[in-house]
């Protein structure tokens, strides 16, 4: 018998390609999820976010107030969505993450201007994702030389010579370090779920059907429910165990600061988890085989990556990818873990971005156990 | 229960796309009888046990199952039949006992403990209760198989091929259980491709191509095949059994032991061939009762 035979290896490569051309659906998704992918994430990622949301604080009437707030809207980083003068609610609005800047315009701007006093105006950013909004903070720099350039003639044209006619103020928020670990840390956290908890239960019941058990399984007197939790409750083990191994690291090796509740954390924790091994589960109610509900779980974790937030300025997506990434648990998840570790937020902060994590997670178990056959028909 | 009949379904049948599995299925299978299930592979037999067991809805048909109804009580079925699957399905990668204790908490049972352990004596697997399934011979995964569909106490057994793949002792073992069973009232309905296994049976029911096509003790199934058998013997006969084929009559040619079988539904036509051969050769021919392999086959050449 020789070594090594061409006819032995063309016996080998005729037959997985008989194989290959036999499995349609993996072919399809093989090819197809990588066009989908493509064109989804190369419109939605944005690396110089615009329009982020602002809130703004006006206590002076006058007309250079107009100026500035023209010409936060002009420079196409700032969109207003806003208005207080409370500086209690500008905060609340930061804290739940509906506005990532805060602009506040002094009483008596336009007076003290006109009086040359170079007041200060002050702008509060969330910098708990430092990236997401440096290039707006660099634009609102440039504001102070030029937002007032139309308004200071005649008598006032010595202002816009020599010194800026007022002072800016920048608060870096939550992060005043900027720094990324902070950020990308915490965020770790919901995308390592994500990656892990999904492929823990994905293989859940396609492993039963090709190991033979299914049939046995049927035959038996349990519900798809009483199937479906009892295959996804050890796992939460499993998760919650996961997690305390990266908020240690992320406390003892990262120092992210921990300012919120670690016992709300960790029953959002719980729900995140649920709604994760929900999804895995429903991937193998419908995959055909192992490799289909691997897939299945690759698309489903890139967009978690991209679309969430984690890798990318949520707020810079357009406004269709914003829509298609607040379905992902991982971008309310996300919102939760930083606002919990960074901003030290409470239940009624979070709240928003926990109701939408039960509503996938019921929908998500729904589809499962309807999904479920209990006849092999 | 159902006139005593503890399988009593009529019409029953099962479309896979155009393809008709099960064609108009009639069973009526009396409380405590052990009942044979043949016929060739893909014949249907599965598809019936397993609408039967209600783990496929049938298409058209009625009937009840232990007096529950087969289209809309299958949980009401699955919970008083044991259903044994072609090929092993329970928990490779737990042992003996865990998967008894498995199958025990799903059907609920109470005394649980007690329950798993005489399971295990009576089927005599207490010494390899801690065995992984897995790694079982085929033999004792059959006998698991079977103690653990035996749990909950069915009144019906649903078995499907249980020894295929089994070896002699083992079979004949498992069907002194199978008997045991039946003794104590249980109702046995058992699919298989062993002839010596189906005159084990009360009564056989024979499918083709969805169609039961013969059914009764085993004897009334030869009596009704009206085939009549020629046994021909002498020096080396195999070789004439492609001459005896071509004859016109000779349905049927088959060699067993060292002797031909030549099996036809006429007599004239059957003895006409064989004489030729006579004339040609020293053979010895003397007529015999078919056996079921003979009848069987037979039907299943007249299919084909």
């Amino acid at each position: 018998m020789r070594a090594f035979s061409l006819q032995r290896l063309f016996a080998v490569l005729a037959k997985e390609f008989i194989q290959m051309r036999r499995d349609r659906l993996t072919a399809a998704m093989v090819l197809g999820i990588p066009v989908l992918q493509l064109m989804l994430f190369g419109f939605a990622i944005n690396l110089n976010p615009k329009n982020l949301p602002t809130a703004v604080s006006v206590d002076d009437p006058g007309r250079f107030s107009r100026s500035i707030l023209a010409a936060l809207v002009n420079s196409s980083y700032f969109q207003i969505v806003g208005q207080t003068n409370s500086p209690k609610e500008a905060r609340r609005l930061l804290d739940q993450g509906k506005v990532t800047f805060v602009v506040e315009i002094p009483a008596n701007f336009t007076r003290d201007v006109v009086r040359g006093l170079q007041p200060s105006l002050v702008i509060e950013a969330d910098a708990t994702d430092p990236a997401a909004g440096s290039y707006a903070l660099a634009a609102f720099t440039a504001l102070a030389t030029s937002a007032l350039r139309d308004d200071l003639v005649g008598p006032l044209a010595a202002r816009a010579q020599g010194p800026p006619p007022f002072q800016l103020v920048t608060h870096l928020l939550y992060n005043p370090e900027s720094n990324t670990q902070y950020n990308i840390v915490p965020g770790l956290l919901a995308i390592i779920l994500t990656m892990t908890m999904v492929l823990l239960t994905c293989l859940a019941l396609t492993r039963e059907r090709e190991r033979g058990t299914y049939e046995n399984l049927l035959a038996m007197p349990a519900t798809p429910l009483e199937i479906m939790l009892g295959k996804i409750a050890p796992n939460i083990l499993i998760g919650a165990i996961q997690s305390a191994v990266i908020l240690l690291v992320a406390r003892f090796v990262f120092a992210v600061p921990m300012l919120g509740s670690l016992a709300l954390l960790g029953a959002a924790l719980i729900v995140y988890i649920v709604a994760l091994l929900a999804v895995g589960y429903a991937f193998s109610t419908i995959a055909e085989n192992q490799l289909q509900a691997m897939q299945m779980t690759v698309f489903f974790l890139l967009p978690s990556i991209l679309l969430s937030g984690f890798a990318f300025p949520f707020m810079g997506m357009p406004r269709w990818a914003q829509w298609l990434g607040e379905i992902l648990p991982a971008t309310h998840f996300l919102r939760i873990v930083r606002g919990i570790l960074l901003k030290g937020i409470g239940l009624r902060e979070i709240w928003p971005e926990v109701w939408p994590l039960l509503l996938f997670l019921s929908a998500v178990m729904t589809i499962a156990v309807m999904r479920f056959r209990r006849t092999l028909d | 229960m159902n006139g005593g009949l503890a399988i009593d379904v009529k019409g029953l049948t099962k479309r896979f796309g155009n393809k008709l599995a099960v064609d108009h299925v009639d069973i009526a299978v009396p409380e405590g009888e052990v009942w044979g299930f043949l016929g060739p592979n893909g014949s249907g037999k599965t598809t019936t046990i397993r609408m039967l067991c209600g783990l496929l809805r049938p298409d058209e048909g009625s009937g009840t199952c232990i007096g529950y109804d087969v289209r809309r009580q299958a949980e009401a079925i699955k919970r008083n039949v044991g259903y044994m699957t072609q090929r092993f399905s329970f928990w490779e990668d737990l042992s003996i006992r865990e998967n008894l204790e498995f199958v025990a908490r799903i059907y609920e049972l109470t005394d649980r403990q007690r329950r798993v352990r005489a399971m295990l004596e009576q089927l005599g697997l207490e010494r390899r209760q801690a065995q992984l399934a897995g790694e079982l011979s085929g033999g004792w995964k059959q006998r698991m198989a079977l103690g653990a569909c035996m749990l909950h106490d069915p009144k019906l057994l649903l078995l499907d091929e249980p020894t295929a793949g089994v070896d002699p002792q083992a079979r004949r073992d498992f069907w002194e259980q199978i008997h045991g069973l039946s003794a104590r009232g249980l109702t046995v309905l058992v699919s298989t491709h062993y002839m010596d296994e189906a005159e084990r049976c009360d009564r056989i029911v024979y499918i083709l191509n969805g169609k039961l096509v013969a059914g009764g003790t085993v004897a009334e199934v030869i009596a009704q095949s009206r085939l009549i058998t020629f046994i021909v013997s002498g020096e080396n006969v195999r070789r004439f059994s492609d001459r005896l084929r071509a004859q016109p009559g000779v349905e049927y040619v088959a060699f067993f032991g060292a002797v031909l079988h030549v099996s036809g539904h006429d007599r004239n036509l059957l003895q006409r061939a064989l004489q030729q051969i006579q004339e040609d050769e020293d053979v010895q021919v003397e007529e015999a009762q078919p056996s079921l392999e003979d009848v069987f086959i037979q039907l299943q050449e007249k299919a084909a």
